[in-house]
């Protein structure tokens, strides 16, 4: 049975995920594979951390995550659009970075507490407030308004994009500093609002999940929250099942998570595959280098 | 030059590494005027609409429009400034609606119901239906195309470019779309026509500009000069007649029945395809694009595995096999993309000899290349190709599209098949390429093998095939003997105008 | 003025060697900035790290340890570039790794204490069966669902990372082991050891592998018919198809071999330098093991070079770790850099750089 505080912490679950693959979204829907988010979460955790050790208040911590993560979504992004760099190779790369450096700078503050998190309305964290209304913007944003009309068509064929008088260079890497900016934001979730310390890798692989959860939507917020929530649900059952001294032992049941991303990939890309019709697959660009020659 | 001149260029030059691209080209277009780019694949006229069109910026020279300078910074200046462009490769965007892409091309779009009444009102004003609510993944190519002008025509263009709007057009749907041009032209919109289809130009268009490497050789009047006349101030030089002499029909060499795409294929699906090829036989099949012909030549060069007895190579069964056993049996076909499809862009021309010539020609033993073996036999392709290139060592993208073309043709012509197939044999290469390609593959036919040409060019179809079908949504045609049959009688063949109407023209 | 990148068909020889040179040498300078921001002597950190462990002090020590860290780093890596070359993207050689190493292991505790020279080698086809068997996981996905074999594997990484931690507490738990968590240390049983060949080499059984592998690899992409598959099917899908390549054979070859490298890896190490089954079996090296193949140019020469020089980050950064007190991530950071450069320097060989008015 699904009570208050059980929803409250399957909501809680989601939060960092959802953020994320929000922002990964956004950088995909603009036909960009930033593999990334796990380096770009890990760094927006230690730098959320910090910022919010360093002046007592978590919401200083979240801004400064948010400035991080965008600040390291730029090398990415420098590298991919402007050197031509393989995108996936970037992204591993970026992934690898973000883990040593934080957990080069992380050092200090292993063992210290993380400042309290205020209430937000209902009692609940304004952080979780802000990705349940972002889920909304982002549709109108991507479906309503102009900006995003563009930033589809450049996602969908960065040629026509082009032709037409685009800078499609200039509109992705405003898509990847925002979604590096989100990333940053899920990460300082885990450690502000959830574990309430900093742990080196405390990320756990969230970040590879959001990358999933955005082939689970469809490229659509909507299912983004749907993913999000249903991974979350998977967690607080998972740790459920171990608080009532399951027989499964605790390594096992820890599996969930990442085996649950697997199975909702192998669905999700099966019916992909087997039913064309649908428009389901992603942005016609994706992934895709961009290089204007004539 | 008159001081009536709609667009003036004056000096344009414009170099890229290793290419001069344009140089020193003047010309000018009259309000109302339909004035025709003439010229080969390189000659330069997509650069030079480019710069009109503010996608790149001249090196030299200067441009006027309506009497301002012209010196567009990007499109949407250019735009702005009473220019507008219909791409050769549609800028579309496939997942999208078609106000969303007409949108996507306006400055300043109206709000989303203002602009699907306008997207009807001028469509049904200029005889181009559309549907502003349809995806235009679902659209076909001469719908597309609309879309493209609808979208130019809502922006109010003084000056209309387009790049060679043809060549994805059945001659039914290309006469409506004159029509809608004629009409423009009516209301003092100029328009300025890219092609390199001589018997067009000669039908639509008041003045024409003919460019050779980059320069401009002559402005002429189409209609007071015969396609002859053009061809030779466009070359350079007159063209060889091809040789059909010296074929024999001989038995059935590769026979194909009752073929069909599975379903949860991409794209068109074929359905039902049949047809008999003979020795000594070339069938041509024609076919606006996007009708099914990736997926034959797909089925055949055994990409996709069909049923059992679609496919049969002299008796032999084929259908189930993969392309290296086809071609050990003599089944031999070269796609239509040269980079990327045919050859590996990055790979040296001896290795993309391995790519198809592997097995048959002996290049591999045990699993372990033969790299001296390869390199020969690309050299021979190189030699009796005329492949002009510094030797086999050269990358594959290097080469103009021209070589690159007789290379990927010669690879498979040398290796002597039983039956070969191409698709789109000369798109994009000049006239002496085309000429030697094509007498190769009448050669190839003399010498007993089956072939099957599928191409979009008319002309190269009844220069030359003995027999001819049309590949339409999926379905082929039966063939009919080439002797004595007429354009429009082929162009009903080839599907007509896809039931589009003829267009409405209303007064403006 | 503007920076233009025109595309060029092939770089010159010299450029394809100089480029991961200059990433090396850049990485040493930013490293270098890194330490002086942090207030250590850059130049004596720099030192401690690419220097000290050949000729310095304790270079004795640590010269057979370049060996063993440079064995499995590329011998992974050999595999990895592979699929890398073919578009296939296996970033979960560190679960195969795992895998690899538990099934090894799980030979030996099943034959333990019997003798036998059966042993090791049945160790070494287990542990490579083991991580083809992890490697096969997406390769299958792939092919039958179209699931992303980038997502699987690395999420299989963290199942077998809580696989490891199972048998560790669990079925594979010494039972003379005090409860300590752990397996038997297989160092101590002779059968199923992998001793150092050598002595002061560091050479073991998976030194040998690594070497085998990188020969067979240079063979398998420069001569076979099937390495040239691979080459074309990473530059243009489309024609490798044309040309008989079925993708699904080649995902599930890539990612069968880079994973049962991997597991062998894994055995060796297991039987070797780590001597058991713990629950932080997996050190990283599936993941460095990625640097060393781009490192490498994805060439296997290229890939011996680039493990060599990873090996000796880790034992330099052991060091500094120890005289610097240096953080013990600061080889991870140096990795992540070292990638970073090296693609941007990349960019060279792909492209020509002009700078270019426009306008």
């Amino acid at each position: 049975m699904i009570d208050a505080t059980t929803f409250l912490l399957l909501l809680s679950a989601a939060t960092p995920i959802l953020l994320a693959a929000l922002g990964e979204m956004i950088v995909e829907r603009a036909g960009v594979l930033n593999l990334g988010v796990e380096g770009l979460m890990i760094t927006g955790a230690l730098a959320g951390f910090a910022g919010a050790h360093a002046t007592g208040s978590p919401a200083t911590g979240f801004l400064t995550a948010a400035v991080a993560g965008a600040a390291l979504a730029m090398l990415f992004a420098g590298l991919t659009q402007y050197l031509m760099t393989n995108q996936v190779a970037t992204g591993l790369a970026l992934t690898l970075f973000g883990l040593g450096l934080t957990a080069m700078f992380g050092r200090p503050y292993e063992g210290v507490k993380a400042p309290q998190m205020p209430g937000g309305p209902l009692g609940v964290n304004p952080v979780i407030w802000l990705g349940l209304l972002l889920v909304p913007l982002i549709w109108l944003f991507l479906n309503r308004t102009r900006a995003g009309l563009i930033l589809r068509g450049v996602g969908e064929n960065h040629d026509a994009a082009h032709a037409l008088g685009y800078k499609v260079r200039a509109i992705r890497v405003a898509a990847i500093s925002t979604g590096g900016a989100l990333a940053g934001l899920g990460g300082a979730y885990v450690s502000l609002a959830t574990v309430l310390q900093w742990t080196e890798g405390m990320t756990a692989g969230a970040g590879w999940i959001a990358l999933a959860i955005v082939v689970f939507a469809g490229w659509n917020p909507w299912g983004v929250l749907a993913g999000a929530w249903l991974f979350g649900g998977v967690t607080v059952l998972q740790l459920r099942l171990q608080a009532a001294g399951s027989a499964v032992p605790i390594h096992i049941l820890s599996m969930a998570p990442y085996v649950a991303t697997i199975l909702v990939l192998v669905l999700i890309s099966a019916r992909q595959k087997y039913a064309r019709s649908g428009g389901a697959g992603g942005p016609g660009s994706l992934g895709k280098p961009f290089h204007a020659i004539r | 030059m008159t001081e009536s001149d709609l667009f003036r260029a004056e000096g344009l030059g414009k170099s890229y590494p290793g290419v001069r691209a344009n140089d020193d080209v003047s010309f000018s277009v009259a309000p109302g005027e339909i004035h025709a780019l003439l010229g080969e694949n390189g000659a330069g006229k997509s650069t030079l609409v480019k710069m009109i069109y503010g996608l790149v910026q001249p090196d030299e020279g200067r441009m006027w429009l309506a009497g301002q300078p012209h010196a567009p910074s990007d499109p949407r200046a250019a735009r702005a400034a009473g220019v507008g462009m219909v791409f050769q490769h549609f800028s579309l965007f496939d997942a999208m609606s078609v106000a969303d892409n007409i949108a996507l091309g306006m400055d300043d779009p109206p709000p989303r119901r203002q602009l699907a009444e306008r997207i009807e009102r001028v469509s049904a004003d200029y005889g181009l239906p559309l549907d502003p609510r349809r995806r235009v993944a679902s659209l076909s190519a001469g719908e597309r195309q609309r879309v493209e002008i609808v979208r130019c025509l809502l922006g109010h263009p003084r000056l209309l470019i387009m790049d060679e709007p043809t060549s994805v057009l059945t001659p039914q749907e290309a006469n409506i779309l004159f029509d809608t041009l004629r009409q423009l032209t009516t209301v003092g919109t100029a328009i300025l026509y890219i092609s390199h289809k001589l018997d067009e130009i000669r039908a639509l268009c008041d003045r024409a500009t003919v460019l050779r490497h980059g320069r401009v050789v002559g402005t002429l009047s189409p209609r007071d000069h015969s396609a002859r006349e053009m061809a030779g101030l466009m070359v350079g030089a007159e063209l060889k007649v091809v040789d059909r002499s010296g074929r024999q029909a001989g038995p059935v060499v590769l026979e194909v029945a009752g073929l069909s795409s599975a379903t949860g294929v991409e794209g068109t699906r074929l359905r039902d395809v049949g047809f008999a090829v003979r020795a000594g036989e070339i069938l041509g099949i024609g076919g606006v694009a996007g009708n099914g012909q990736e997926q034959l030549i797909a089925a055949l060069s055994g990409e996709t595995i069909g049923r059992p007895g679609t496919v049969r190579l002299a008796g032999q069964d084929l259908s189930t096999l993969g392309p290296e056993p086809r071609r050990q049996a003599g089944l031999l076909t070269a796609p239509e993309d040269r980079l990327g499809h045919a050859a590996v862009p990055e790979m040296s021309l001896a290795e993309n000899a391995l790519l198809t010539a592997a097995g048959r020609q002996a290049l591999v033993r045990r699993g372990m290349i033969d790299h001296g073996a390869a390199r020969r036999f690309a050299e021979r392709v190189i030699a009796a190709f005329d492949v002009r290139t510094p030797g086999p060592d050269t990358a594959a993208m290097a080469l103009s599209g021209g070589n690159l073309q007789k290379f990927v043709i010669g690879r498979e012509i040398l290796q002597e098949p039983r039956a070969l197939v191409v698709n789109q044999p000369t798109w994009g290469v000049d006239a002496s390429a085309a000429a030697a390609i094509r007498q190769a593959l009448l050669d190839l036919a003399a010498r007993g093998a089956a072939v099957v040409v599928i191409s979009q060019d008319l002309d190269e179809l009844l220069e030359l095939s003995d027999r001819l079908a049309a590949l339409n949504e999926g379905r082929l045609s039966a063939p009919v003997p080439t002797e004595g049959l007429t354009l429009d009688a082929l162009g009903l063949m080839l599907g007509g105008a896809h039931g589009m109407e003829a267009a409405h023209v209303v007064a403006a | 003025m503007s920076l233009r990148l025109d595309p060029r068909p092939e770089a010159p020889l010299w450029l394809q060697v100089a480029t991961p040179l200059m990433a090396v040498g850049a990485t040493m300078i930013a490293g270098a900035v890194l330490f002086a921001l942090m207030g250590h002597d850059p130049l004596a950190a720099i030192r401690m790290i690419f220097w000290d462990p050949l000729f310095g002090q304790a270079a004795a020590y640590s010269r057979p340890q370049l060996l063993v860290k440079a064995g499995p780093l590329i011998l992974i890596a050999c595999g990895l570039a592979l699929g890398f070359r073919a578009g296939i993207w296996n970033i979960g050689a560190e679960g195969q790794y795992i895998i690899g190493g538990m099934c090894g292991a799980a030979v030996a505790l099943a034959a333990y204490p019997a003798p036998g020279l059966w042993i090791f080698p049945a160790m070494v086809l287990a542990g490579a069966a083991g991580g083809w068997a992890w490697g096969m996981i997406p390769a299958m996905l792939r092919n039958l669902f179209g699931a992303s074999e980038i997502l699987v594997s690395l999420m299989l990484v963290y199942v077998a990372q809580k696989l490891a931690a199972w048998a560790a507490f669990g079925p594979l738990k010494n039972p003379e082991g005090f409860g300590m968590p752990g397996s038997r240390n297989l160092q101590q049983y002779s059968a199923a050891a992998n001793p150092e060949l050598i002595a002061g080499t560091g050479v073991h059984w998976g030194v040998v592998a690594a070497a085998v592998a990188v020969l067979a690899s240079w063979v398998l992409i420069a001569r076979h018919i099937r390495g040239f598959h691979i080459r074309a099917a990473g530059l243009a899908p489309r024609a490798a198809r044309f040309a008989g390549v079925s993708p699904g054979v080649l995902v599930a070859f890539c990612l069968g071999l880079s994973g049962a490298l991997a597991g062998m890896a894994g055995l060796f190490e297991v039987a070797g330098p780590a001597g058991q089954i713990t629950d932080s079996f997996g050190s990283g090296y599936g993941f460095t093991a990625i640097i060393v193949a781009f490192l490498g140019r994805l060439h296997p020469l290229g890939i011996l070079l680039a493990g060599l020089l990873l090996a000796l980050t880790y034992i330099g950064g052991e060091l500094a770790q120890m005289m610097l007190q240096l953080p013990a991530a600061t080889v991870q950071v140096f990795q992540g850099m070292l990638l970073f450069f090296l693609l941007g320097f990349d960019t060279l060989t792909r492209f020509r750089i002009r700078w270019g008015a426009r306008a």
